[in-house]
């Protein structure tokens, strides 16, 4: 038994060094043996993202209108603009973005900003009026095939038709160009490509937030908060106690999902792993950050429950989940802008379709930041010091 | 430092004025108490007077609508957190980890309070408190008396300078309840500070002081002699036959202030002793029951001090 600790009454306990960590510290241990005790919560963390995704087996039907789309013109002529309205009139393509080199184009639909690039190169009204049928070039993001396809579908269509009235051609059978359609990062529009990503994102969105959704109101209704404040622990190292172990729990998620996704279903990881790793933590963090926000709001389990519900459904809804973003209408979009799981659905996808790299991704991921830090400061500032 | 504490260092709490509502109701009014350092200050009041409301303003855990003081030196309204190191406060209700072990419940508290060797620590308490060969036990499982020793030994751990325990004994058969105050006075003796709140009659008389507070109002505060002797009451101690129908009787009539049975007798008592002789005259020269006038006991003193508060407040 060690002597070397003898009580030394009446002294003033001093502020250790490093308290910060060592509060923090004691948090996460505790939390951990908790979790550890917890035979359902633990379940949860396995049978959970399993279930999800072998139920989610097809993909909800829409036809999304109005999606952005790049042009790259090569020249200006009257063909040109006639064929850009008339991709336009189908209702399906809207140009919001002009480029003026291939690389700009690339990255543009790398960065998912566009889901179409149109490409009209140089001599095209020439070729045509000479009869020569020169391609346009017409680029997808198809990692959502639903999106993609009903455009495509119509591109048939304005080839025939776009030039009717500036032309005179000779054979009306013929269309006077060639659009050469290319569906990028998923040519086979599978779409279970793009869900198992999406559901990467939705299954830690919903098991993240329930964790810590409950864990503040835990300790009120089990009286262990009346304990906790009486000692010398800071709000700010209540929640990383709280939130430190499930990232890990996060993570052994996002892994089983990927995994499964990968062997099961085929999907690639075409960009580094690595990075999808690091992006994905933030994004469990910032869901951690989110429930633990609510849980400092909140009143009991319930209405913890309840509000990890509210916050769920439009993140489903309005993420780019379910309907594809673009086709959404703007106010749905703004929210969308609101939630994690938009910015981690275009993150995830990028990484495992694309194989796009952190610079393609900067927006999405300074957004997720920006709202785990918004959740953390809130749940610190709304952190309850006392009983009143 | 700019918040060292201020105050005489021999006052260990030192407040004034508390009060506190609830939903616009006063739970606890106006209260005043000085606490001397290395004391054993007994809390005691019937349920729901204000005890606990009382204890959660000394250690920061609510703060007071009204009054100010503080507690080892530290204002207990701006300096919480630093109350909150020097202070162990044990709970009326068990507030440790139900699901964690005994050993994992005392690491805990020795890690957040920074101890150098957490495990050595929660170690040495375990065979401090008797609780070895339990350590692994889950804290849920316990059963009252070990859980209310395993509750002291928490807040006991960072050898704080105070203690707050807040009816630690309620519950607890006499045995566990006797090692306990034991305990209690050997922790005294080490220099440390206790305030305790119960409404056991027998563990005043173990208090260095008390304080009796009913309905939020603190109505009598120091030794247990001073507080018998300022109360002014006169006591008979009553027995023989019939002693219940002689308590109808008695019942309020005037001078007599309080009537209850204790055991096998009864006690009357009132402020006003000419009053009281006067009323009870008729029953002295009865043979089958026998008068003697004595001291009151606490209890007395605090029934009669409820009963007339309760008149007065409420
Ligand atoms: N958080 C609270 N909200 C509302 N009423 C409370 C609260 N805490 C205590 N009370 C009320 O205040 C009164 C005093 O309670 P308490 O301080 O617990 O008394 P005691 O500890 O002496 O039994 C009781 O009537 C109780 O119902
Ligand atoms: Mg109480």
């Amino acid at each position: 038994m060690s002597m070397v600790d003898q009580p030394v009454r009446r002294g003033e306990i001093p502020e250790p060094r490093f308290g910060f960590w060592r509060r923090s510290f004691a948090m996460v241990i505790k939390e951990f043996i908790q979790l550890r005790r917890d035979r359902v919560s633990f379940a949860m963390i396995v049978m959970i993202p399993v279930m999800q995704l072998l139920l989610f087996g097809y993909a909800i039907n829409t036809t999304p209108r109005n999606l952005p789309t790049a042009v790259l013109l090569q020249e200006d002529s009257d063909v040109a603009r006639s064929i850009l309205k008339a991709l336009e009139n189908t209702a399906y393509f809207r140009f919001t973005r002009e480029v003026h080199d291939v690389a700009e184009f690339d990255n543009l639909l790398l960065s998912g900003k566009v889901l179409f690039g149109v490409e009209i190169p140089r001599g095209f009204e020439r070729a045509v009026r000479r009869g020569e049928r020169p391609a346009l070039l017409v680029a997808a993001d198809a990692t959502d095939p639903v999106a993609a396809g009903s455009a495509m579908s119509t591109l048939g269509v304005v080839a025939q038709t776009a030039l009717e009235h500036d032309l005179f051609t000779g054979d009306p059978a013929a269309p006077p160009f060639e659009i050469r359609a290319h569906a990028r990062y998923n040519p086979a529009a599978s779409s279970r490509l793009n869900i198992v990503p999406g559901l990467v994102g939705t299954i830690l969105t919903m098991t993240m937030l329930i964790f810590t959704a409950l864990s503040v109101t835990r300790e009120i209704e089990r009286g262990t908060m009346e304990s906790l404040l009486s000692m010398p622990i800071r709000p700010i190292e209540v929640m990383f106690g709280k939130i430190v172990p499930y990232v890990l729990v996060g993570f052994v998620q996002a892994t089983l999902i990927v995994g499964i996704g990968v062997l099961l279903f085929g999907v690639p990881v075409r960009g580094s792993l690595i990075m999808l790793a690091l992006l994905s933590t933030l994004f469990i963090t910032t869901n951690l950050a989110i429930g633990y926000t609510f849980s400092t709001i909140v009143q009991n389990q319930l209405q913890a429950m309840q509000l990890s519900m509210m916050f769920f459904l439009p993140s489903i809804l309005l993420s780019g989940f379910m309907f594809p973003f673009a086709g959404m209408p703007v106010w749905a979009q703004y929210i969308g802008e609101g939630l994690p799981l938009t910015h981690y659905l275009r993150i995830v996808r990028a990484i495992m379709l694309k194989g796009a790299a952190l610079q393609n991704l900067e927006y999405d991921t300074i957004a997720l930041f920006a709202l785990m830090l918004l959740a953390m400061t809130i749940a610190v500032t709304r952190f309850r010091r006392t009983l009143d | 430092m700019i918040a060292a504490p201020v105050s005489a260092p021999e006052i260990a709490i030192d407040v004034h004025g508390l009060s506190k509502s609830f939903d616009g109701r006063e739970v606890v009014h106006d209260l005043s108490m000085q606490v001397k350092r290395g004391t054993i200050y007994g809390f005691l009041g019937p349920n729901g007077s204000g005890k606990t409301t009382t204890i959660r303003m000394l250690c920061g855990l609510l703060t007071p609508d009204s009054g100010e003081g503080r507690c080892l030196g530290y204002d207990i309204r701006r300096d919480a957190d630093k109350i909150k190191r020097q202070v162990g406060y044990m709970t009326q209700r068990f507030s440790l980890y139900q699901d964690l072990s005994v050993r994992e419940n005392l690491e805990f508290v020795a890690r957040l309070y920074g101890m150098r060797d957490p495990q050595g620590a929660a170690r040495d308490m375990i065979s401090r408190l008797g609780l070895s060969g339990r350590e692994q036990q889950l804290a849920g499982e316990l059963s009252g008396g070990w859980k209310q020793r395993l509750a002291l030994g928490a807040c006991t751990l960072p050898n704080p300078q105070l203690l707050l325990l807040d009816e630690p004994t309620a519950g607890v058969d006499p045995k566990a309840r006797r090692d306990f105050w034991n305990e209690i006075h050997a922790l005294a003796a080490e220099g440390l500070t206790v305030l305790v709140s119960t409404h056991y009659m027998d563990e005043a008389e173990r208090c260095h002081e008390i304080a009796y507070i009913a309905y939020g109002y603190l109505l009598a505060h120091g030794t247990v002699e001073e507080v018998i002797a300022k109360s002014a009451l006169s006591t008979y101690t009553v027995t023989g036959d019939q002693l219940h129908t002689l308590q109808d009787q008695l019942a309020g009539k005037p001078g007599v202030d309080m009537v209850a049975p204790f055991g096998t007798s009864l006690h009357v008592s009132g402020r006003d002793k000419a009053a009281l002789d006067a009323t009870i005259a008729p029953w002295r020269d009865d043979k089958g029951l026998h008068w003697q006038h004595s001291e009151p006991s606490l209890e007395d003193v605090f029934i009669e001090l409820m009963t007339r508060s309760k008149d007065n407040f409420q």
